[in-house]
């Protein structure tokens, strides 16, 4: 008695098991393999193996000049404006000694000291802020790109104590309510998630160039640094230029023509 | 058997309360699930609606890495169809209202994904 009893009991739950596992998976592939998804790059999309900017800052010599650049990536990227220190930043403009806190002379050209700086992230060579970074959430792509997937920050803010730049930025609130028009093709961010300049990644792979170098129309200049032939070498070439702390050998990815 | 009277009655009352699910279920009407609101200039979606149905996070979350980490934003539907790999560009193009669609088979089933943290229902539908 005892025996047949779990006999029954091992066949019946086998049975069941095995109904349910055909009909779940039978579901399942029936659906799946109909679908052969394949992805390719947009037949347009720009291509470099180091992607590079020079910023010609004798260029920059009023607010507009700035704002229309400034604006531009906002604009692009839905980036909020929020007042005081928990303002959100991709690209602004700040001091001489700010900006190249290595190479302050005492004495030296005051039209060079007074000037404004572009800053940005540098998308640098050797990045400190995906090396620290414990989610890949920060990642460098094969252009040279420093990217975010926002979906894997889990806003530790590692990256922010890396970047010796301060180019990132903490969401403290949800930024939502501070974007004046949101821009329907791009996502925002939400609260908890650090963020910064993305070297207009979205734009290059649909064939545009970054959303400040547009509307700084020739004052910043983008392209292939490994290219020998490309412009931004040229300029390189021909202008004297600087980089942001080159001491600490992060090998940014921004020139500034000084 | 001692106390045959309460053990018997005891087991058909718990068997009728365990059984209840299935002889439950077959007297009741079948399940309908929600009436959501389709596009009305389209016909079909980039996969077929079984497999839309069931694994379009998995498709989701597909497009996400292939967009952001290796720069391959075009999605080759396996009827040939080439679609941009974004949500608020794509889907939300066509599924225009967030509310009579994702949300009402969400809220039946008791889901609440949080995409609209970042990604932009579309106008009109928050
Ligand atoms: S500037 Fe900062 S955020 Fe940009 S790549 Fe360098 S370390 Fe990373
Ligand atoms: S805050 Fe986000 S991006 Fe920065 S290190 Fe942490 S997980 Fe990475």
């Amino acid at each position: 008695m005892k025996r047949s009893r779990r006999q029954f009991l091992k066949v019946a739950s086998l049975s069941v098991a095995g109904l349910g596992a055909q009909l779940a998976a039978g579901g399942m592939t029936k659906a799946a393999a109909a679908v052969k998804p394949s992805y390719k790059e947009d037949a347009l999309a720009l291509k470099a193996k180091r992607w590079a900017m020079v910023i010609d800052t004798r260029e920059f010599t009023s607010k507009e000049d700035f704002d229309a650049c400034i604006n531009a990536c906002n604009t692009a990227h839905n980036i909020p404006h929020i007042p005081g220190k928990t303002e959100i930043k991709w690209i602004w403009k700040d001091a001489y000694e700010h900006t190249f806190t290595d190479t302050t002379n005492k004495y030296q050209s005051k039209e060079i000291e007074d000037r404004e700086y572009f800053m940005l992230c540098n998308h640098c060579e050797n990045p400190p802020c995906v090396r620290v970074c414990p989610t890949q959430a920060t990642y460098k792509l094969e252009s040279g790109i420093v990217a975010m997937d926002y979906h894997r920050c889990i806003g530790c803010r590692f990256c922010m104590a890396g970047c010796p730049f301060g180019a990132r930025s903490f969401n403290f609130t949800d930024p939502r309510p501070y974007i004046k028009e949101v821009n329907p093709k791009f996502p925002t961010r939400m609260i908890g998630v650090v963020e910064k300049c993305n070297f207009c990644v979205e734009r290059l792979d649909a064939g545009k160039l970054p959303a400040c170098v547009e509307a700084a129309q020739g004052k910043i200049h983008f392209g292939d640094l490994s290219d020998p032939e490309s412009e931004v070498r040229k300029l390189l070439e021909e202008n004297f230029t600087l980089r942001r702390k080159p001491s600490l050998g992060t090998e940014p990815g921004v020139f500034y023509i000084i | 058997m001692y106390n045959s009277k309460y053990v018997i009655s005891g087991l058909v009352i718990f068997l009728a309360v365990f059984s209840y699910p299935f002889w439950g279920n077959l007297a009741s009407k079948d399940y309908t699930g929600p009436k959501l609101s389709l596009p009305t200039d389209q016909k079909q979606c980039i996969e077929p609606v079984e497999f839309m149905r069931s694994q379009h996070m998995t498709l989701l979350n597909q497009w996400r890495d292939s967009a952001l980490r290796e720069g391959k934003r075009v999605y080759v539907a396996s009827n040939g169809a080439t679609w941009d790999a974004s949500l608020q560009k794509t889907c939300m193009s066509c599924h225009t209202n967030k509310a009579e669609f994702c949300d009402t088979c969400h809220l039946e089933n008791a889901v609440e994904p949080y995409c609209w943290t970042c990604h932009v229902p579309p106008k009109g539908n928050e």
